[in-house]
C-alpha cells in the first residue's frame, strides 16, 4: 500500500494486526478467508483509480463540480418535481450533526429518542400540511410515495382499477407502471383539457381502488381535487393527492377537499436540488388506514418508570417481521431527509409558510402575465397555478432552454419531453428566491433568444 | 460507568435522565418566530386575484411558533439523545455501522453538485455524470458484472429491480416463471420485494452448518423458478461455500442469481459476485462505501448485472460517446423495465460513495474486508466463552452468538442488549436472523480499534457473569439512558402517532 492515500480509515498499528491473528489462532488474514474456494478469489487488485489523499480528494472533487452549472451559477426557474427553495441555514447546521447523521434506525429506542422525537415531530408537521391524521417517517421520493399509495388502496379495497389524472407527473406514473409492472393492476391514465387540468366531473370511477389527483397538477395547474374525491368516493374508490407540500400555507389541504391519501415530494423543505436525490416522500392518511401504511411510523408511549417515550409501532405490518406479507420492501428510508424537513417547517411556522407561498404563488402571477408579454409567446393553459407554469413559445423549448442557459437562466423541462404535441411547451417555476429583477431579466433573455436566432 | 468507549449518553445531554423532553409544539407560543422571507409585495398580483377562493386556505396548518435560538437548543438536545456512530461503537450486525468520513460530506455539499436540477440538459453537467460514470465502472469492476443503475434509492428498490429484471429476461424467452428462492436466514425485505415484484417466495432452509441445504434447495428447482436470492456471506456471517454448486443448479434450471449486497463488505477485492456465477447484484453504498445513514436513510442501492441483462436496466443508463469523449443520459433503451425513481436515485450519496473509493483506492478496498473479517473474528473469540456461536468455525465480517446459555438466569437476548447500553456500547441486532434462538448478531465493522473491541468484550463478558449473580441488574437496564425501556405494546395498543394539543 503506498502512503499516498493511506486513507482506508482503520485504526490498527502492524502489532494490533499481529496480536488479533494471534488471539484467533490463525496465521494470516488469508485464513480467515478459507471458506472461501481458493480458484475464485481474485489474484489481483481491483482495477479502480488510485487512492487520492485527502486533500487532493477534494481538488479533484472541487474540479467535477465546478465543470457542471446548477443553482449557484444560474438564476434558477427550472421545475418539475425538483425546486430551488431556499433553505435556511440553520437546517444544514442541525442535520450535519453527527448525531443525526451517523445513526441508525431507531430500533433500540432508548439510544434513538432524539431521532424518534424527529419522526414523530415530523409526522405531525406532515399531517397538519396536508389535512390528515397519521403520517410514516418517509418514502424515498414523490413516485415512490404515490407507488405506495396506489398499493394501499388496491389492499384498502381489494380492487386493481387505478384511475390517474394525464396531468401527473409523467415520471411519477413511469414510476408507478414499473413498480407495479407484476402486479397486473389496471392503470388508466385520463387525458386532460384544453386548459391543463382533468375534467373529474365526468370520470367514472367504478370498480376503481383510486382516483388519483395531482393538485397542484405536473403543469402548475391547480385542480378539482373535491369533485376527484366526490367521484371516488361515489363508488367506494379512495382519492390519492398528490400535493407539493410548499402550497399548503396557501391552498386548502387534500384533507379538507376530501382525499383519502395525501403524498408529495417533500424537496423543497430543507434539501437542495443535489441532481434529483436524496429526496423525501411524504405519505398521509386517515387514522382508519394506519394498518395498510407502509414503512415506518413512530409512537408514543411510556417508559417503564412512567415517563413519555418514543418508538417505532406498528412494526407488524413491515418487512423485517411479516416478510413476504408486509405491506411494503421499504426499509431504508430518508430519515436524515424527513428531519431537515421537519427543521425547515418549524422555522417557517404557520406563518412563514404562508408567505413562502404567497411569494411563490404572486410572483408566479407576476412572471406569467410578464412573459405572456413576449412576442410570440402566450401561456398554454388558462386557469390558476401555484408557483408553475406552462409557456408556449415560437421555438423548439428545448433550443430556448440552451439559450437561455448562455443567457444565465436554467428554465425548463421543456415538454416535449414526454407529449410530442408540446415541443414548444416549456415549465418555469417561480420559488420564493426569484425578484421581480428575476422575473424581469428571464423575460428580456427569452425576447433576446427568440428575436437573435 | 465510563469505557473507553466514552461516557453513556446521558452525561452529554443537556436533559434530566427520566424527565420529560418537550416536544417542540409544546415549546410554541403564538407570535413568536424564527422564520426570515422578503416581502410579497412588488408589483405582483394579489393572491386574491392568482388563488381562487375555492382553492385557497382559511387557515395556515398549525406548525410550531418558536424562535430560531430555541429551535437550534431543541435539535441539538435531541440529537444528544441520540446514539450515533460519532459518539461511540455501533456493533448492529448487518448494518454495517462504520465510520462515515467527513470529506465525503464536504465533497458532496459542493455547490456545483448540490445546486444541480436533475432535469437539466446533460450539457450542463458533465462534471456530474463523469463522477457516476467513473464509480459505474468500479462499481462494476468490484462485483463482477458489467452495467448498473443508480435509480435505486436504497437496497430494498435494488432488490425490486432486480427481480424486475428477472422477469423481463424469462419473458424474452417466452416464459413466465412464478417462484423466487430465498434461505429462511434472508432478510426480510426480500421476500417482501419478491411480493411486491409478483412471484412467490419460496423459503429453503439452512442446513446444520448454517449454509443452503444444497439438497434442498435441488428439490425446490424446476423450469417455474425465476431466481435465488442470496445475501453471501449470508447473514450467520458465513460464505456459501457451495457457491458454485449452487450457481450451477440455478442456472441449470434457466434461473437467475440474485447477490444482496448487504454484506458485500466482508468480500470487497477479495472475491466477485460475478465470479461466483451471480447474474444481478445490489449494493448498499451505505454500508460498504461508508454513507452515513442518517436515522434510517437515505442510502443508495444501486443494481448492477451481466452483460445478457443490461439491456433490461432502467432507462434511462449512462453511456459513454467515444467520438465526444463525454457521459451521455441514453434514454434509446427499448427493452428497459422502465423507471424505478423519479429522478436519478440519491445522487448526493453517490458522491459520498466516490469520495470513499477514490480515498481508498485498490489496496484500501481490499483492506476493508481484511480488516472486517479480522474484527470480527477477533471479537468472537474474546467472547465465545459467554456467547458462543451456534455454527463451527470463522465467521466473516460478522457473527451470530446466542444468549441460550443465560436463559437459565431468567435473563433474554434483549436484556443483555439493554445492558450493554448502560456499559456505553449500542446494542448489536438481536433476534435476528429468525434460524437462531436469542440471537445476537455482531458486526464489529474495519473500523473500530482493538481497544474498542477488547471494552465490548469486556463488558459482554461482565454481562454474562452478571446474569448469574445479578439477573435483576439486566432486567432492570437501561438506567443511563434519557428514557428507560419503553412499553412497545402500549405504543401498538393506545396508538399515538402524531401530537395533539
Amino acid at each position: 500500500m503506498g502512503t499516498r492515500g493511506n486513507l482506508d480509515f482503520s485504526p490498527h498499528t502492524p502489532s494490533d494486526e499481529t496480536e488479533m491473528l494471534a488471539a484467533i489462532g490463525v496465521a494470516s488474514i488469508d485464513d480467515l478467508f478459507e471458506p472461501i474456494p481458493v480458484h475464485l478469489r481474485l489474484a489481483r487488485d481491483l482495477a479502480v483509480p488510485d487512492a487520492l489523499s485527502e486533500l487532493e480528494l477534494i481538488e479533484h472533487a472541487g474540479a467535477l463540480a465546478a465543470r457542471n452549472k446548477g443553482a449557484s451559477e444560474l438564476t434558477c426557474f427550472a421545475g418539475g418535481g425538483a425546486y430551488d427553495h431556499y433553505v435556511p441555514a440553520i437546517v444544514r447546521a442541525m442535520v450535519s450533526r453527527g448525531e443525526f447523521a451517523t445513526s441508525y434506525t431507531p430500533y433500540q429506542p432508548e439510544l434513538s429518542q432524539g431521532v424518534l422525537q424527529a419522526i414523530f415531530e415530523f409526522q405531525t408537521m406532515v399531517c397538519e400540511l396536508y389535512g390528515m391524521e397519521v403520517a410514516n417517517a418517509s418514502l424515498y421520493d414523490g413516485a415512490s410515495a404515490l407507488v405506495e399509495a396506489v398499493n394501499l388502496t388496491v389492499r384498502a379495497t381489494k380492487r386493481e382499477r387505478i384511475l390517474i389524472g394525464g396531468t401527473v407527473h409523467p415520471h411519477y406514473l413511469a414510476v408507478l407502471k414499473t413498480w407495479t409492472s407484476g402486479l397486473g393492476f389496471d392503470i388508466e391514465t385520463i387525458p386532460f383539457e384544453p386548459d391543463g387540468a382533468v375534467d373529474w366531473a365526468s370520470v367514472d370511477a367504478r370498480d376503481a381502488a383510486a382516483v388519483v389527483v395531482a393538485d397542484p397538477n405536473f403543469f402548475g395547474r391547480l385542480e378539482d381535487l373535491e369533485t376527484a374525491a366526490q367521484r371516488a368516493h361515489d363508488h367506494g374508490a379512495l382519492c390519492i393527492a398528490i400535493t407539493d407540500p410548499t402550497a399548503m400555507g396557501v391552498l386548502r389541504s387534500p384533507g379538507e377537499a376530501g382525499a383519502d391519501v395525501a403524498v408529495g415530494e417533500g424537496q423543497a423543505f430543507g434539501n437542495p436540488l443535489t441532481f434529483g436525490g436524496p429526496y423525501v416522500g411524504y405519505f398521509a392518511t386517515k387514522l382508519e388506514l394506519v394498518r395498510q401504511v407502509p414503512g415506518r411510523i413512530a409512537g408514543e408511549t411510556l417508559d417503564s418508570n412512567g415517563d413519555r417515550a418514543y418508538v417505532l409501532t406498528l412494526q407488524a405490518r413491515e418487512q423485517h417481521i411479516r416478510r413476504a406479507k408486509a405491506t411494503s420492501n421499504v426499509c431504508t428510508n430518508q430519515t436524515l431527509m424527513a428531519i431537515a424537513s421537519a427543521v425547515h417547517m418549524a422555522w417557517l411556522g404557520p406563518h412563514g409558510l404562508q408567505r413562502m407561498g404567497e411569494i411563490c404563488a404572486r410572483r408566479s402571477g407576476l412572471a406569467a402575465a410578464k412573459l405572456a408579454e413576449i412576442p410570440g409567446c402566450r401561456l398554454a393553459f388558462e386557469g390558476p397555478v401555484f408557483k408553475e407554469f406552462v409557456l408556449e413559445t415560437p421555438m423548439p423549448a428545448k433550443d430556448l432552454i440552451g439559450k437561455l442557459a448562455e443567457r444565465g437562466y436554467l428554465a425548463g423541462p421543456d415538454l416535449g419531453r414526454w407529449y410530442p404535441d408540446l415541443t414548444d411547451h416549456l415549465l418555469i417555476a417561480v420559488t420564493e428566491k426569484r425578484t421581480e429583477q428575476d422575473v424581469d431579466g428571464l423575460a428580456e433573455a427569452i425576447e433576446k433568444a427568440l428575436t437573435e436566432r | 460507568m465510563t469505557t473507553s468507549n466514552g461516557a453513556p449518553l446521558e452525561r452529554s445531554s443537556g436533559a434530566r435522565a427520566g424527565s420529560d423532553f418537550p416536544l417542540v409544539f409544546e415549546t410554541s407560543q403564538p407570535g413568536r418566530r424564527a422564520w426570515s422571507l422578503p416581502e410579497a409585495g412588488d408589483s405582483s398580483p394579489a393572491l386574491e386575484d392568482v388563488i381562487p377562493a375555492a382553492h385557497r386556505r382559511r387557515d395556515p396548518p398549525a406548525l410550531p411558533e418558536v424562535s430560531e435560538r430555541d429551535l437550534v437548543r431543541h435539535y441539538t438536545r435531541l440529537s444528544q439523545r441520540n446514539w450515533a456512530i460519532d459518539v461511540g461503537a455501533y456493533p448492529l450486525g448487518s448494518c454495517t455501522m462504520k465510520y462515515n468520513p467527513k470529506i465525503s460530506e464536504e465533497a458532496a455539499s459542493l455547490p456545483g453538485f448540490s445546486g444541480l436540477h436533475p432535469l437539466s440538459d446533460e450539457s450542463l453537467t458533465p462534471g456530474a455524470l463523469e463522477l457516476l460514470g467513473v464509480l459505474e465502472e468500479a462499481l462494476c469492476e468490484a462485483t463482477g458484472m458489467s452495467k448498473l443503475t443508480f435509480q435505486p434509492a436504497a437496497g430494498a428498490t435494488g432488490e425490486l429491480t432486480g427481480l424486475l429484471i428477472m422477469r423481463a429476461f424469462h419473458r424474452s424467452h417466452g416464459e413466465e416463471r412464478k417462484r423466487v428462492i430465498i434461505p429462511d436466514s434472508a432478510h426480510g425485505t426480500n421476500p417482501a420485494s419478491v411480493s411486491l415484484a409478483g412471484f412467490q417466495a419460496h423459503e429453503v432452509r439452512s442446513d446444520e452448518r448454517g449454509l443452503v441445504d444444497l439438497n434442498a434447495l435441488r428439490d425446490a428447482l424446476d423450469a417455474d423458478v425465476a431466481g435465488l436470492m442470496l445475501t453471501n456471506p449470508n447473514t450467520l456471517g458465513l460464505f456459501e461455500r457451495d457457491i458454485e454448486k449452487i450457481a450451477e443448479a440455478m442456472h441449470e434450471v434457466g434461473g437467475l442469481l440474485y447477490y444482496d449486497g448487504a454484506n458485500f463488505n466482508s468480500i470487497v477485492g477479495v472475491v466477485r459476485p460475478g465470479d461466483m456465477g451471480f447474474d444481478i447484484v445490489h449494493l448498499n453504498l451505505h454500508k460498504t462505501f461508508a454513507t452515513p445513514h442518517g436515522g434510517g436513510g437515505p442510502g443508495s442501492g444501486p443494481l448492477a448485472v451481466s452483460e445478457r441483462l443490461a439491456r433490461f436496466l432502467p432507462a434511462p443508463v449512462l453511456g459513454w460517446d467515444e467520438g465526444a469523449e463525454r457521459w451521455f443520459w441514453d434514454e434509446d433503451r427499448p427493452d428497459s423495465i422502465g423507471r424505478i425513481h423519479s429522478f436519478h436515485g440519491n445522487f448526493g450519496i453517490n458522491v459520498r460513495a466516490y469520495c470513499y473509493l477514490r480515498s481508498l483506492g485498490p489496496q484500501g478496498l481490499r483492506r476493508v474486508a481484511e480488516r472486517a473479517v479480522l474484527n470480527a473474528n477477533y471479537l468472537r473469540v474474546l467472547v465465545r466463552e459467554s456467547f458462543p456461536t451456534v455454527y463451527e468455525g470463522t465467521c466473516m465480517h460478522e457473527f451470530v452468538a446466542t444468549a441460550k446459555p443465560l436463559r437459565k438466569h431468567g435473563v433474554r437476548g434483549m436484556d443483555v442488549a439493554k445492558r450493554l447500553i448502560d456499559l456505553g456500547y449500542h446494542p448489536p441486532t438481536v433476534y435476528f436472523p429468525l434460524v437462531v434462538e436469542e440471537a445476537l448478531m455482531v458486526e464489529p465493522t474495519e473500523t473500530e480499534s482493538r481497544e474498542t473491541i477488547d471494552g465490548l468484550a469486556a463488558a459482554l463478558n461482565q454481562i454474562a457473569e452478571e446474569a448469574a449473580t445479578d439477573p435483576d441488574l439486566l432486567h432492570a437496564a437501561p438506567v443511563t439512558t434519557p428514557v428507560a425501556r419503553p412499553d412497545e405494546a402500549r405504543a401498538a395498543r393506545d396508538l399515538k402517532v402524531r401530537w395533539t394539543p
